[in-house]
Order: structure tokens, then sequence, then C-alpha cells
């Protein structure tokens, strides 16, 4: 009886101190939810979410203190795609937050700008080229196309155009059609 | 010397309609009216555009730079005027547009000056420098630049040159011709390939429906030592790079590695062809062989100039009536062409018209069966059932897992499908939208990175900030204090009467007070020193304007002194 004791308390004193060291060896640093969140968002960095950034976005999302439908750039799939992670429902992208567009860039008119670099402060990914009194220009493979520089413009000369489709970044067409969209 | 030959798996033998076109030799197709270059016909990056509308152009004048070294330069066909360089369409399964140099002939054939190069003396880095800059790609279809394979892999060398003149897909024979009436060009072109690489042995890879080639590409190499004409079995895609090499000597080469890995590589004996015309005489590629066939009166092989209108082409070979739609390319990896005002390029091997009667449509797409007719067919041992199941259900990741990319879209599977089920459409649709996936994933975590430095870059300026500005302040403070002391001796001697509960509130306010005073007088300093500019050696009509505009000045200055009128 009392060796018995001694036994399943050793063994609850070395189970708990492998366990104890494999929380310390093997810790996870960070929160790889949000990691996983933040994989999926598109890093437009445009707030439309209400978050200064994606990152906090995907933490708040991580936090459960956010709905999973607020990213425009993200669309639709993006919300499919979030709801499988987390295991949630899906929901329709929420309005408030704005509408899902195809994907565009930022383009200057280069003879109305003035050169005051409100816009280059506005840029969360300094796509945006220029000095002071100097004309300004995007540096459009870097644009994400958040629209953030517009409002700051006092000239308005920014313009969002959508990026057309190339010969280099055509993809070919899903071969199924849907006899539904055929007839309608 | 009797080489063994190999096999690959899989593979099917469709008819090969190669007869009538290779009944009359090839024939040089006219000067069209208009040529339309595209800048980007290869793999790799686009070149740049060197003309302007309304430039003049020698037959050969370069007019695209090649961008980086994965490019590949591109030629004026003939020379002539250039009428624009704007977008136009394309010859391409997306029916999209590209830049390209709209060039009006005159009709002179002027030359530039073409400089031949002897090659035996020449670095194989400078020649692999003249033939990007003399626009030398696969001419087989897939357009990849030439020097960029002539390179070493990770094998440090090719031993074996392969030239492929299979030519597995039915109607096309523009190779066959090409061998058959210009086998000496091929083989002066293999010379040089051979010299740049120093490879040991040459394989020419024909397959035995084409006797006539093989028969002159024996001749002309019968005094070339080390090169043998291998007929290889007629089994379609035997002309696929890896089938090839595979077929001729036994080295299967994985996914994402190159043939000069394991010390082979493989070029097309058109590309020979025009490696020898670039080298030897100087020109760059500026025309290739087309096959016109099909649904047509006079199928033959003609001699394009690159950047022909395919429209102008076709009254060549005369399409019949019912022609309903022109395949670019073969029957089994071509694909439809959106009009006939789209130019020739250097893949353009092929141009078919289909009718009805020639291509009955296929029937409706029935589901699959799983009878593994496919599996048996594809000849880089996938499981195309599998992979049609995963593309079409878009699971990427599973596709990927069961080598999509290792597909060559050679279109065996679609061939032998019962269910005529559309199988290389699948994969394409698969392929495409992984790439483009990949592309979104790139800019999207550039985008981040970017992001979280600018972050960090705010936090840091704003840390210094406010580093620098309680630095500034501390050094203003002690510079008052230092000169507040006497003055505040003075203070309690001129005004002894202050009351004790403000005494320690005064120094704190003489000190701001000092500080704005200090302020101030900076300030009246800097004003006092700028001093009017431009002011030397005025016209005496200058200066009276300047004391007309001073009077006007200090009547405004008067006029804001007075108090304003009350509003009525």
């Amino acid at each position: 009886m009392f060796t018995a004791l001694l036994v399943m308390a050793g063994i609850a004193v070395v189970l708990g101190a492998m366990l104890g060291y494999a929380s310390i060896r093997f810790k996870v640093k960070g929160d790889p939810l949000v990691d996983k969140i933040d994989a999926i968002l598109p890093q437009t960095q445009c707030g439309q979410c209400g978050f200064p950034g994606c990152k906090p976005y995907a933490q708040a999302i991580a936090r459960g203190e956010v709905e999973i439908n607020q990213c425009p750039p993200g669309g639709e799939e993006g919300i499919r795609k979030l709801a499988d992670l987390l295991g949630k429902e899906f929901k329709p992208l929420s309005a408030e937050h704005g509408v899902e567009k195809p994907k565009q860039v930022a383009v200057i008119d280069e003879d109305v700008c003035i050169g005051c670099t409100l816009c280059t402060q506005a840029c969360p990914v300094d796509a945006i080229v220029g000095a002071a009194k100097q004309m300004h220009t995007i540096v459009a493979p870097l644009c994400t196309g958040c629209e953030l520089c517009l409002p700051p413009c006092p000239v308005d000369c920014i313009a969002m155009v959508a990026v057309p489709e190339t010969v280099e970044t055509w993809k070919w067409r899903y071969p199924v059609i849907r006899l539904k969209e055929q007839a309608a | 010397m009797i080489a063994t030959l190999f096999a690959f798996k899989g593979g099917v033998k469709p008819s090969a309609h190669k007869e009538a076109s290779t009944l009359a030799p090839i024939l040089r197709a006219p000067l069209p009216p208009r040529l339309v270059v595209p800048l980007r016909q290869s793999a790799g990056g686009a070149p740049l555009p060197l003309v302007v509308a309304g430039q003049k152009l020698s037959k050969g004048e370069r007019i695209g730079a090649p961008e980086g070294n994965f490019s590949s330069a591109i030629h004026a066909p003939t020379s002539g005027r250039v009428l624009a360089v704007e977008d136009r369409l394309l010859p391409h399964p997306s029916g999209l547009s590209a830049l390209c140099v709209v060039i009006e002939p005159d009709g002179e054939e002027r030359w530039i000056d073409r400089n031949p190069v002897n090659y035996a003396a020449a670095t194989p880095d400078a020649l692999r420098d003249y033939l990007r800059d003399a626009g030398i790609v696969g001419l087989g279809g897939a357009t990849f630049p030439s020097h960029i394979k002539l390179k070493p892999g990770a094998s440090g060398r090719i031993e074996t040159l392969i030239i492929n003149g299979a030519e597995c897909e039915p109607w096309i024979t523009c190779d066959d011709m090409l061998m058959r009436e210009r086998a000496t060009e091929v083989v002066r072109g293999i010379d040089i390939l051979r010299h740049i690489v120093s490879a040991e042995r040459v394989l020419v890879g024909i397959e035995d429906n084409k006797p006539q080639a093989v028969a002159a590409m024996r001749a002309a190499t019968a005094q070339s030592p080390g090169v043998s004409v291998v007929p290889v079995p007629t089994r379609y895609p035997a002309g696929g790079e890896k089938q090839l090499i595979r077929v001729l000597t036994g080295i299967e080469i994985p996914y994402g590695r190159f043939g000069s890995d394991f010390g082979v590589q493989c070029f097309n004996v058109a590309t020979a062809g025009s490696v020898h015309r670039a080298i030897n005489l100087g020109e760059p590629l500026i025309s290739r062989i087309v096959t016109l066939t099909g649904n047509v009166e006079r199928p033959g092989n003609y001699e394009v100039l690159i950047g022909t209108p395919i429209a102008d082409l076709l009254p060549l070979a005369a399409p019949k009536a019912d022609t309903d739609r022109y395949l670019m390319g073969g029957p089994m990896m071509g694909f439809t062409l959106p009009g006939t005002d789209l130019p020739v390029t250097k893949a353009s091997n092929c141009i078919i018209a289909a009718s009805k009667a020639l291509f009955p449509p296929l029937g409706t797409e029935l589901p699959c069966i799983r009878c593994g007719a496919c599996t048996r067919a594809c000849p880089v041992e996938l499981q195309p059932h599998e992979l049609y199941w995963f593309s079409r259900a878009k699971n990427f990741g599973k596709a990927q897992e069961y080598g999509i990319f290792d597909c060559i879209e050679c279109g065996c599977c679609a061939y032998v499908c019962p269910s005529n089920i559309r199988l290389v459409d699948y994969y394409r649709f698969a392929k495409s939208s992984m790439r483009t996936l990949e592309r979104e994933k790139a800019t999207a975590n550039a985008a981040r990175e970017r992001f979280e430095f600018r972050t960090l870059r705010d936090e840091r300026e704003k840390a210094e900030k406010t580093a620098r500005l309680a630095a500034k302040t501390a050094a203003g403070r002690q510079a008052i204090a230092g000169a507040a002391k006497p003055s505040a001796a003075q203070a309690t001697t001129t005004a002894p009467a202050q009351s004790s509960a403000e005494k320690p509130l005064a120094p704190l306010d003489e000190q701001k007070k000092a500080l704005i005073a200090a302020a101030i007088a900076r300030a009246q300093a800097q004003r006092a020193g700028v001093q009017p500019k431009n002011t030397e050696n005025l016209t005496p009509e200058k200066q009276a304007e300047i004391r007309e505009i001073e009077a006007r000045r200090d009547k405004v200055r008067e006029l804001a002194k007075t108090p304003p009128a009350e509003p009525v």
C-alpha cells in the first residue's frame, strides 16, 4: 500500500518535471493563430476593417473580439478561408466596412502634384517616392491599392486605376460551366 | 553506331496527317503590307522597345533590347518605317494584347551590316551573349532563350547534346521539311552548339516516320565524328524534351531540374539552323518556317517573317469554304486562335485550318468513370484522373502533391478519355491559378514586410524626436537659469514687497517668460538679418516702381491701424 503510493507519487513527480521542462523548452513564441490569420489577410494595410493594419485586425480576430467579415480587399474568399481556419460560420462581407473591388493601384497625376508629401506620410507600405516641393510618384509594383493616399491629397491628383490583366498574369478560366449560369 | 534506345511510358498514336504538307518545297511567303512584331516572344523578361514611331529601320536592326539576362532580343524582320509602338492582339489563348512594333516595309530588304562571328576563336560566354542579342530562342514552341540552355548546369558540363527533330505532333511538318532541304545549315548550327558546350557526342533524334529527313541528316552529318542520327519510334509525345532525352539516353529528368544538371541538353533542329544563321551569316532570328495545313487547298511550308499577320498568310494555302476556326500549334497542344489578324511569332510552328468534318466537336463532357485510360497514356507517369478531381475541386495543394507541375500538357489523357473530359483545360486552370496565388502571396508578404518596417521606423523617429526636444528644452532651461541668477538678485532688491506665498512660483514663471523673451529676440534677430535680395544695380524705373509699392504698403499699414468702420 505504502509502496504503491510512493510509486504513484514518484511517477507524478517525474512526469510533472518533464511537462514543466517541455513547457519551457518548446514554448511557442508569439501567437501562432495570429500569424495564421495574418497570412490569410491580404496585407493591403488599408484600415477598412477599423484597425491600423492587417496585423492588429488579425490579433483582434484571434482574441475573438471582432467579426471575420470586415476585410473588403480579402473579399468573400478571404472570409471563407478565415471561417475554415477558425471553425466559424461564413458571413457575407459587412457593408459598413466597404465593398470588394478588383485589384487596383494609385496613380499620381504628375502635372497636378504640388509636392506636399502628405501622401507619402499616409502610405502604409512606403510605395510613394517624393520630397517636399518635388513631384511624387507611385511605385506601382509596391502599391497595395489601399486608397489611404486619396483623402490627404490637397489637389486631388491621385486616382485609383484597376490593374489590367496582361499576358503574363492571365489565367485559364475554370472549365466547368454551370448550366444555371449559362441559362441566365 | 547503333544506339540503344529506351522508352517512355504511356503516349498515344494519333494519325499523323503529315504527307499533304510535305509535297511542296518550302516557299518564301511574300512581304506583307504591315508587320506586327510583338516584343515579348520568349520566356523570361519582356524586351524593352528601342524604336519610336516614324523611325527608319534596316532589316535585322534590333528593335527590342533583352530585359535582364533571362530574355532575348527582337529584330526588325525587314527594312521600312515604324508606324507605331502600341498594344496589339497576340496569338495567345488569352486573346489579350501586348506591346508590339508595327512596321511598314519599304520593300528594299536593306540589311544592317552583317558581321559573321568566327566561333572557333570566340569564348563560350561571348557566344552566349551574342545569341541572346541575336534573339535566338527555342523554335520547338516553348521559345526558351537558347543562351540560358547553353550554360553548364549542376553537373559542370554538357557531355551529350540532343538535337530534337522528332516533331511528334500531328499535322506539323516544318522541322521535317527543314531537315530535308536545309540539313547542312542545321548541321553547321549543331557544330556551333557543340563547340559552345564542348559536348562529346551529339544525338539527332528523328521519328521514324520521316525517312527522308533521316536520310538527309545522315548525309549531312557523314563527315562529323561523334554525331549520330537516331530514328526513334513514332509515338506522341516523343518530341517532348524530357521524353526524347529519356528515349535517347535513358536519363529521366525530375521536375524543376534541367537537362544540363545531368550533362545533357536538348535543342530543336530549327533552333540549330537559326544559330548557324546568327553566327556564320550574322543574321538575327527574323523568320521561321510555318506549316499551313488542315482544311486547305494547298497545304505546305512557308518561310515567314516574324510579325507577318496570319490573315496575309492564309491565302497562300487557300482555306476551304467550310473552315470554321484556325489552330496555332498542333491539334494536341495548340489552341484556337481568337482571330486571324494576329502576327506570326517565334513560337508559331503551324497554323491549321479546322472544319467540323476534320475536327469533329468533342461530345458532352461526361462524368469520370475511373477507367484509368489516362493513367496508362500519361507520358510523365502521373495519375491524370486524380489531378482532374483535385483541379476541378480547386484543391490545389493536393494537385501539387500529385505532381501537377510535372504535367507537360501534352493532351494524351484528354485524347484517350472515353468521357470526353477536357482534362488539360483543368490542369491549365489549376496551374495558372496556383501561379497567381503564389504571386499574390509574394506581394502580400512584401507588403507586410514594408508595413512592419514602416511602423518600426515611425516609432523610432517618434522616440528620437521626443529625445531631441527634451534635450533642447533642458539646454534652454540651463542657459536661462545661468542668465536669470543676476536678474533674480536684481528683482529681490527692486521688489521686496512681494508676498512669501508667491515666491516658489515666481522663479518658474520668470524662467518661462525669459524663455519666451529669448525666443522672441531670436526671431527678431533673424528677421533683421534678412536683407532684400536683388536690390543692386537697379534701373531708375525699377527703383520708382519699388518706391510706389512701398508707398502702397505704408498706406495699407495705416489703414489697418485705424479701427474698421461700424457695419451699417
